[in-house]
């Protein structure tokens, strides 16, 4: 049998990290790894931030991103030997038998240059076909994308087209050279849902048609059940199971792989109506300076002691709608009423009280913090301001918080930069909760999280919640996790909420057009899922 | 109206009404020096009645804005008045050494600033290696040298030495190009060390911060040589930067030099202006300061237009 296309053993992968006030050292990222892709094939790599899967699918290309080493073991591509290749036969090599699709094309084109000059610029420095031939492969690519106006998009400049569309053309780049293997690193992480269900039927059905084999990076199982053959789960550059991907998703054997598995099982049972302790009415809101609403009309009530999970899309209103409430920008028509009173549209108008008892949680728990202060410093300032409290007496009282948050003694010392991100998260829950509020508006607080971490938050929120009698206010875009976790459910689209209710109304049929849209959208863990999606709205775009 | 013409409009707009408030700034200046400008032309000797009547017939009587106002006309109109010394026209004094002075600034320019550039590009290639040191160190000596050092040591060594150019850079009407450039030859080569460094400091820093970006790496994925990464994929992105040091050392060649018109004999502005200040002679210093004013703001300008156009979101909006 021929060699097959990749075909890496022992992989080692070496870093040095420069912790602060200590000599440098080296920390192994990769211990060992092996893999093997045959032609034609598509293996997914799947695990949390930290498990090595980019590292991995860049050494393909013997690549080490920021001084990353490829230190131990083979890596041979079409039967050659290129770890230890040198600078000119990796060029050779990058962009003609290998080529990359990046998480945020955005970031990945030259904003200075044309997508067509981008997209046709290996075929050329390789010397793969003239420029016209090059320029035909990309427009067929385009139209094979399902990109708009395949022949003349090419001469737009990146930031003229939308991001699932950028994300497309980058796919037409890796594509256009004819490649034997594709990395797709993270793909469609960066895009909304309905938009990701788009692109991931192009990438899949590109894969299909032009043969080539590819390795799928992705932390999202049910993403990479849509398109890989087999799937490898990595954690903590090792590998944990390797199998069909029908056996991985089905009959996992690890501990880990089933945990990966089942982390979208979490559920909460509503709770019944009650008077709101937060109102809204009739709210409009505008940015200086724009003449167009980001909030149109929004009227949303949320009981006390309860969680209402606003959803949408990039852009739809969402967190415009947490700064009108928090009084950040004030709307323009409408009120908000909250535990009875009405608030002052703007911030200088609201008393230390109103302040106190609307707390917020952040996405990025990294710059919601002070890094240069600790643990107790930042949970016990809240303390200071609201309630005066201060020595032993603050010290005891972070001590509670941190216990309920569970994390217990000796991290009332520590540094942000020394915990965790599931930590840090928790540590901006304490600190929200220091203040007693009332309600507490958590704009995308578990996005950033690996998803058994952001299990374990909301799992946090929902005690906390039953403890302290708090209401929140989730702001997500994840369906998953609004299933997890609310009361209530606001969808909101283009600044107005189209669909408002009891969770278990909002989420039975019949659905307006966007709500299906969005649920329909978000990938389930079963093979076929794409397929059957995609079908299914042909047949209704025919039928109408 | 495309919006990059409405940018480009207000930043010209602006730049005239810099140009504007500097002129008063500078009457004002001037205005402020203590002495009589009639006592000055006149001497200590001259009697009350004699001052009075050039006073008059200078329009020193006159309010200082009906003054103003009038020199700002005449400005307009390329009447930039009279010299008090030598009652030469000013304008036609100015016209033949403001062309000494670009044309002096404007060889230096065309070698130093590919040069720089390259250089610049060069050191970003080989960042942290030799030659990325070895431009640097080179580059910093030579703008670390006061002008007057570089320049006798340059006249030194090619005119003693290597006997290949005049140490004087006397060039007149009816000159051939060719003679002009055999003469300026050596302002221009101690020029040029002058201002390499900080055109090349600034193309190395601007280049490295791009290569940070993820379209670099792109690049590299892509297989290209560095070279071509730096060349087509990190200068395009690193342009606004560069120019407006470029910029600053353009005007710099126009209006600082005088050291080195000096020391090479080198009839032009700089030596104009200080001549005339030492004499007191306030109309040129006032129509030289505008002048050089004016250099300042066109080119900072200009970099400012060129960094808008070259920005592709204002250039293709949506």
């Amino acid at each position: 049998m021929a060699d097959p296309l990749l075909q890496i053993k022992g992989l080692v992968i070496e870093a040095t990290s420069y912790p602060p006030g200590e000599p440098p050292k080296t920390v192994t990222l990769v211990h060992g790894v092996d893999l093997t892709l045959e032609r034609g094939r598509v293996l997914g790599l799947i695990g949390e931030s930290g498990a090595g899967k980019s590292t991995i699918g860049l050494s393909a290309m013997a690549y080490g991103r920021g001084g990353v080493r490829l230190t131990g073991g083979t890596i041979h591509l079409n039967g050659r030997e290129i770890r230890l290749a040198d600078a000119r036969s990796l060029r050779r090599l990058r962009g003609r038998e290998v080529t990359y699709v990046s998480q945020s094309a955005a970031a990945s084109f030259n904003p200075a240059k044309q997508i067509m000059e981008q997209v046709i610029e290996t075929c050329l420095s390789h010397g793969l076909c003239s420029k016209a031939e090059a320029e035909a492969r990309a427009r067929g690519l385009f139209r094979k994308l399902g990109l708009p106006n395949p022949d003349t998009i090419g001469n737009r400049y990146p930031h003229q087209v939308s991001g699932g569309q950028l994300q497309r053309c980058m796919t037409a780049m890796a594509l256009c050279p004819k490649p034997d293997l594709v990395i797709f690193d993270e793909p469609t992480t960066a895009l909304d849902v309905t938009t990701q269900i788009d692109v991931l039927a192009a990438i899949k059905e590109a894969i299909r048609d032009t043969g080539v084999a590819a390795l799928y990076i992705t932390h999202d199982l049910a993403v990479v059940a849509q398109v890989a053959d087999e799937i490898m789960v990595l954690r903590h550059g090792r590998m944990v199971e390797l199998g069909e991907t029908g056996q991985i998703i089905h009959r996992p054997v690890q501990d880990y792989t089933k945990a990966l598995v089942s982390v979208r099982g979490l559920d909460h049972a509503e709770k019944p109506p009650a008077p709101p302790v937060l109102q809204v009415q009739n709210v409009t809101a505008r940015y200086r300076g724009t003449n167009f609403d980001v909030l149109k009309n929004v009227s949303i009530d949320l009981p006390a002691g309860q969680t209402l999970a606003v959803v949408g899309e990039s852009g739809s209103g969402k967190s415009t709608l947490a700064r009108a409430i928090t009084g950040l920008l004030p709307p323009s028509q409408g009120r908000i009423t909250f535990a009875g009173r009405e608030l002052s549209a703007d911030l200088a108008g609201r008393t230390k009280d109103d302040l106190r008892e609307i707390q917020m949680i952040y996405q990025m728990a990294d710059t919601a913090m002070n890094p240069r202060q600790t643990v107790g410093t930042i949970i016990g300032r809240p303390l200071e301001f609201y309630f005066g409290l201060k020595g032993a007496e603050r010290d005891r009282r972070v001590q509670e918080l941190l216990d309920q948050i569970e994390m217990g003694k000796g991290f009332a010392d520590r540094y942000p930069a020394e915990l965790s991100g599931g930590q840090k998260q928790r540590v901006c829950i304490a600190r929200a909760l220091a203040a007693k509020p009332k309600l507490i508006i958590c704009d995308e607080v578990t996005s950033a999280l690996d998803p058994l971490v952001a299990d374990g938050i909301l799992k946090l929120l929902l005690a906390l919640q039953a403890q302290e009698h708090v209401a929140y206010l989730f702001i997500t875009h994840d369906l998953a996790t609004v299933k997890a976790i609310s009361d209530k459910i606001a969808v909101m689209f283009k600044g107005a909420v189209v669909r408002y209710g009891q969770k278990s109304d909002v989420l039975t049929p019949p659905f307006d057009d966007y709500t299906d849209l969005l649920l329909s959208s978000v990938p389930e863990m079963e093979l076929g899922w794409l397929e059957q999606v995609i079908a299914h709205r042909k047949m209704e775009s025919a039928g109408n | 109206m495309h919006p990059i013409l409405k940018l480009v409009v207000q930043r010209i707009a602006l730049g005239l009404l810099l140009l504007l408030a500097v002129s008063a700034v500078i009457f004002l200046g001037v205005e402020a020096l203590p002495g009589d400008t009639a006592q000055a032309i006149l001497g200590q000797s001259a009697t009350p009645q004699a001052l009075e009547n050039l006073r008059e017939k200078l329009g020193l009587n006159e309010p200082p804005l009906t003054r103003y106002f009038t020199w700002l006309g005449g400005v307009l109109t390329g009447d930039l008045g009279k010299s008090l010394t030598n009652g030469v026209d000013i304008a036609q004094a100015i016209g033949q050494r403001l062309g000494n002075t670009l044309f002096l600034a404007g060889c230096a320019a065309v070698i130093a600033v590919p040069l720089a550039i390259l250089l610049g590009l060069i050191a970003a290639r080989y960042a942290g290696r030799w030659p990325d040191k070895l431009i640097s160190a080179v580059t910093l000596t030579t703008i670390s040298l006061p002008e007057f050092v570089a320049a006798y040591f340059v006249i030194f060594l090619l005119t003693q030495l290597f006997p290949v150019f005049q140490p004087v850079a006397m060039v007149f009407p009816g000159m051939s190009f060719w003679a002009k450039l055999h003469a300026i030859a050596l302002p221009v080569i101690v020029l040029v060390l002058v201002v390499l460094a900080h055109m090349m400091r600034m193309t190395r820093a601007a280049i490295l911060n791009v290569m940070q970006s993820a379209y670099i790496e792109t690049a590299e994925l892509k297989g290209l040589s560095p070279m071509t990464i730096i060349w087509k994929h990190a200068f395009p992105n690193a342009i606004a930067p560069v120019v407006s040091v470029v910029m600053l050392n353009l005007a710099y060649l126009v209006v600082g030099v005088v050291v080195v018109e000096v020391v090479f004999g080198y009839n032009a502005l700089g030596q104009y202006l200080v001549d005339h200040v030492t004499k007191r002679d306030l109309p040129v210093v006032q129509a030289v300061g505008l002048i050089f004013a004016a250099v300042y703001i066109f080119l900072n300008m200009l970099a400012d237009i060129i960094g808008i156009l070259a920005n592709p979101r204002l250039r293709h909006p949506k």
